[in-house]
This record gives structure tokens, sequence and C-alpha cells, in this order.
């Protein structure tokens, strides 16, 4: 079991990192979930050891490993880009770490064929990186890090610069490569879809900090507060500040809703997620609201329509290509149901029921 | 394909023609015209074929040129490469160092050679030279203008003092080029800082090192205006290399005809000895570039 606990980084006067505590089982697979600069790559570099935290404790099945150098720990790294040895065979590549360690001929020849197959090599083995595709360095990659039986695997946005077929066969693969290998896995992405589709734990990030932690499920549906909602969101969530009066919520001249009585009257931030607009009534979709629109964006079977309202920039989603012009005024309809409410200090106070389906 | 077919296209090509035809095409042509002709002045000519070629390639003081020249080149290339890729190893990658060592190793490129030649010639002078006096002083019979070895030194040091800068900023900025990713990945390996440069560096600095060593290799094949300040090819024919041989049979002995053969077998030397190491780094450790795989 790996935990950190109070870790900093400072660079110059800038906290890169500031007061993470995590704890990650074996096995486990945990994501980092942020934007750009939220910190991510800089949490990897003091995991692997590259660095070493302005304070804080970071301790490996009981032991600290801060200040250990990375020579001496078992770590293996997967970059965004495709690093590997530019000189050397596929073959060579993989058989690198092993080589590194010590081991045997015939054990290294037999470890680098497994992973070859696994990762679906085999018939590259020859050749040096630069006669592969994107997806197959960076596969050469993930070997390297694989055969290594590393204790503690860094993934730092591994797919993220390949196109998109292979990285859905990918993501796909990846877990399953590293499950049985008994690895803590650090998986660091941008991508909220990401995240979702690998599962495990999640831990999001914002300037540094670590904003929450848990299954990744959870950490979706069930935010803190409303940065880690916004990070955990593509496209951004909408989000209207209301007054509550009473029990009503007022956005504007709109009522969009009712909550209980026992809530403080003050301001709130209602906030719904892109896919929890419709253009239509019904019953669930019962809060109607204007809004003109900005643009659309037709992807395939989806419609993403850019709109303003109250002065917000709200984004939907909908199913079908739908016909839109810039500049009409549509009806939004909104499902009650499924608002989140942050308090004025950003925290959460009510989220859509957990077995409300599709939340 | 479909391409549309416009002659303006020849307009454009023009000015690039006939700049090559005045530098190269026109001046070789005159050559050649010479390599196979007699002329005893008057602008009077005889055909002679072959015959200077013939001559040429059969004498033993084109030989020793020859010779010399190698042995010159492959001294070079010993000393400035390897030299050249220690200090660029050693440059700083960053920070306020960087542009200060760039301009002091840029400084010596930016010096004529006839004026390297005279600064080492007076340089190495054991009356009024500071190295040359030194070496006297450190009981060294050190003379450049009488003994072979110590004139080959000195042109050796002149050429590495003056040209090593060139492969040091070729390899420092292939170097500056790999991504820090790669040193990352390599110390998570457990790399030594030999196998860094055994895998990543070489590896990634082998395009501008072809470059560099092409560079010094010709350049050091043609090497004329050292020896020639320093001692005129002497002692005795010790540094007479190819070019210095070639003026003296053209301006010295006016043997227009030879010279003009020996001009254009020096020059389809160099040729030859460019494509040579051209293909073998190229192809060294390469496996055939597989067109069906994207490069990205």
């Amino acid at each position: 079991m790996l935990e950190l606990s109070g870790i900093n980084k400072q660079v110059g006067a800038d906290l890169h990192i500031n007061n993470v505590s995590l704890s990650m089982e074996r096995g486990s697979l945990n994501i980092l979930l942020g934007p750009t600069l939220s910190g991510k790559t800089s949490l990897m570099r003091i995991l692997a050891g590259l660095d070493r935290p302005t304070s804080g404790d970071m301790k490996l099945d009981g032991k600290s490993v801060v200040g250990v150098p990375v020579r001496r720990r078992n770590v293996a790294m997967v970059y965004q880009q495709f690093i590997n040895y530019p000189g050397l065979t596929v073959y060579e590549n993989i058989a690198s770490p092993l080589r590194l360690a010590g081991m045997d001929k015939q054990a290294i020849d037999k470890k680098v064929r497994e992973a070859a197959d696994l990762l679906k090599l085999t018939n590259y083995l020859e050749r040096t990186p630069l006669n592969l595709s994107g997806g197959q360095q960076q596969r050469t990659a993930i070997a390297r890090a694989l055969v290594k039986d590393a204790e503690l695997v860094l993934l730092d946005e591994p797919l993220a610069n390949l196109d998109y077929k292979l990285r859905e066969e990918l993501r796909v693969e990846l877990p399953r490569i590293f499950s049985q290998s008994g690895a803590i896995l650090v998986y660091a992405t941008t991508e909220p879809y990401e995240a979702l589709m690998l599962g495990g734990q999640t831990a999001t990030l914002c300037e540094g900090r670590v904003t929450q932690f848990g299954a990744t499920i959870d950490v979706y549906k069930q935010p803190n507060d409303i940065t880690t909602a916004q990070i955990f969101s593509d496209p951004p969530l909408n989000t209207a500040t209301v007054t509550k009066t009473d029990a009503i919520l007022m956005y504007g001249d709109y009522q969009l809703g009712s909550v209980s009585r026992d809530l403080p009257n003050d301001t709130y931030t209602v906030a719904v997620r892109p896919h929890h607009v419709s253009l239509s009534p019904s019953e669930r979709y019962s809060v109607k609201l204007n809004a003109v629109v900005s643009t659309s964006e037709i992807s395939g079977s989806e419609t993403f329509i850019h709109v303003t309202t109250e002065q917000n920039r709200w984004v939907l989603l909908t199913h079908g290509v739908n016909r839109v012009n810039t500049g009409d005024t549509i009806d939004l309809y909104l499902d009650p149901s499924r608002f989140y409410l942050f308090n004025s200090a950003g925290a959460l106070v009510r989220s859509p029921a957990i077995n409300s389906e599709a939340a | 394909m479909n391409k549309p077919f416009n002659n303006k296209a020849w307009f454009f090509v023009l000015p690039v023609f006939v700049l090559v035809a005045i530098s190269a095409i026109i001046p070789l042509m005159t050559v050649v015209n010479y390599s196979v002709q007699d002329t005893f002045g008057n602008n009077v000519f005889y055909w002679a074929g072959t015959e200077w070629f013939k001559e040429v390639l059969h004498s033993s003081r084109f030989h020793d040129a020859l010779g010399r020249n190698l042995l010159f080149s492959a001294i070079i290339l010993a000393i400035e490469i390897p030299l050249g890729i220690c200090i660029a190893l050693t440059l700083p990658k960053k920070g306020f160092w960087v542009p200060v060592c760039l301009i002091l190793m840029a400084l010596p490129l930016l010096i004529p050679w006839n004026v390297v030649g005279t600064i080492w010639q007076v340089f190495g002078r054991a009356d009024i030279g500071l190295l040359g006096n030194t070496l006297m002083r450190l009981g060294m019979d050190y003379n450049y203008a009488t003994n072979v070895f110590d004139a080959w030194a000195t042109i050796v040091v002149m050429d590495v003092w003056h040209w090593t800068s060139l492969v040091v900023l070729l390899c420092y900025a292939g170097l500056v080029s790999i991504p820090e990713a790669y040193y990352q990945a390599a110390r998570i390996d457990g790399a030594s800082k030999w196998k860094v440069f055994k895998y990543i560096q070489l590896p990634k600095i082998k395009r501008v090192l072809l470059i560099a060593v092409l560079l010094r290799f010709m350049d050091s094949f043609m090497i004329y205006t050292e020896p020639f300040v320093l001692t005129g090819g002497g002692p005795g024919n010790s540094t007479t290399f190819l070019s210095i041989d070639l003026v003296k049979t053209a301006i010295g002995q006016f043997d227009l005809g030879p010279a003009a053969a020996m001009s254009l077998i020096y020059f389809l030397i160099v040729l030859l000895l460019s494509w040579v190491f051209y293909t073998v780094m190229e192809n060294y450790g390469a496996e055939k570039q597989d067109p069906r795989v994207e490069q990205d």
C-alpha cells in the first residue's frame, strides 16, 4: 500500500502540490483527473521519486520512501510522448529494464515474448521505434513498463497522443494488462470520460490540491464541491446562480424548483449536466427556460448546442441531429431532480438521488 | 495524378541555374578543358587526351600528397568528433551560461584561415612566440620549421582549435532537442550515464553528427591555408597536401594541364569519400525504412 500524507511541493514561489494525502492499495487503479497544469505530472514525479517533496511523507508498505533514489525504487512510467530508446529494436527496448536488472538471457527472452504477445508487438520485434506507428511505439513503451514488474506503474496521459480508435482500444486493454501484476496503477488524464470508462478510484486535482478522492463513480455522482464537479464534467457543467426564498429557487425571473425549507435563505449555485437539458417538455423535464443559440456542433449521433440564458453560457448535449440556427430562441426544459445544488462556499448541498438512472 | 502544366516554373528556376552556371559549371568546364590539352602559352593548345590523368595517377608526388591528406583528415576526425561531442555534453542546457558558452565556442569560427595560420605561426616561434618560447624554456626542442612532427602537430592543433567548435555547436543543437522525458525514463530505468549516452543521446544526434563528420572531412581534406602560412608545405614536402601541391603545379610550374587533371581527380576523391561516409553512417545500425509505416 502506498500512502501519501501532507505532500507539498514548492517551486520558487509557487506551490505545485498542495497538501496531498492519498492512499492506494496494491492492485488498484487510481486515476488522477484534472485539467492541464493542475499538478498531475508534478505529483507523478514525486510518486516516481524523480522529485523530492518539500514536505510530507510517502510510505510504501509502511516504510517511508522519501529520499530513496529513483533507481532503487521499483517504478515504471509511461509518458504522453512515446519514449523508447531510439537506437534499439523493439525487442531490445522491451528487454532493456530486464538487462539492467541482470536477468539471464532465457528468462529475458521469455518475458519479452510474453509481453510482446500481450501487446500485439510480436511481428515488430526487429524494428526500431521510428519505423513503428504511434500506437505501436506506445505499446512498446507499455511493454517496457510491464516486463519490469514494478510495484508502482505510473501512466502519464498515455493515450493523449494517439488517435481516437487506438485510444479506445488501448484504454480497454491497459487495466487488464496490468491487473495481474498486482502493481499500484496510477493513471493521469484530463478527460472525465476516460476516468469513467477506466473505473477504479479517482482523485480530482485542481491547482495542486486533491479536491476529492474515492471510487470513480462516487466522485462523479457525489462531488463534494463545485470544483470537483466542474473537473469531472466535459463539456462543462451548466451553472446558474439562484436565490432561495422560502422553498423556491429563483433564477432571474424563472422558478427553478423547490427545496427543503430547512436550507438557509441564501444564494446557491444550481449545476446541470449538459445531457440533462431537454428541448422538449415531459413529466420530468418540467422547468422551462428561454435561451438564445450561439453555435451548434454536430458530432455523429449527438448535437452540442451552445446557448446563452440569462447571460450564462450553457452547453446542451442532445441526441440525434438537431437543426438549430445561430440566433434562434429556443425553449429548454430541466428536470429539477437532476440538479446539483452548491452553497455559496461551493460545497455540495444536494445531489440527484443516487438511484435515479443516469444521474 | 493530374498536375497542371505551367511553363512559368522554368522562369523561377532560371536565376538559380544562372548562379550555379557562373559559380560552378563554367569554371569546372574550363578545368576540364585544360585537363585534356597541353599548352605552351600564347593561347595555343594541343590535344592531350587522358595523358595528364595517367601521369598524375602514376606520380609518386601525387600519391604522397594524397597519403598526407588521408592521414591528416583521419587525425582531425579522430580528435575533433569525440572532443566536440564531449564538450557539447558538458555545456549547460539552460540558464545564464548558455549564451556565454555558445559565443565563446563560436569565436574561433569567425576567424579567417590565414589569420589562424599567422596567429599560430607567431605563437609557435621559439624567439618571440609564447608557445614556442615556453616550450623552449621547458627544455623541449620544438621547431615547426625543421621538425616534421612539430609541423604536423602545430597544424593539427591549429585545426582542432579552429574547428572543434563547429562540431560542438552542431552536437549541442542535437542534444538540446532531446525531450526531458527521455532522461527521466532513463533515470527510472536506472540507466547509467554511459548508457544514456549510448542509447539515447548518440542515436538522437546521429543526423547532426553525420553533417559534422562530412563538413569536417571535406574541409580538412581540402586544407591549404594553415600549412601554407606556417611553412609553405615544409619542412621538405612533409606538409605538402594535395591543395598545396596543386597550387605549386599550376602557378609555380605553370603546368596547367596536369594541374587541371589533378584538381579533377582531387574533386572526385572528395566527392567519393563524402559519399562513402554518408552511406556508411546513414545505414549503420539502421534498418530499411518501411514506407508503409507512417512517421510521426
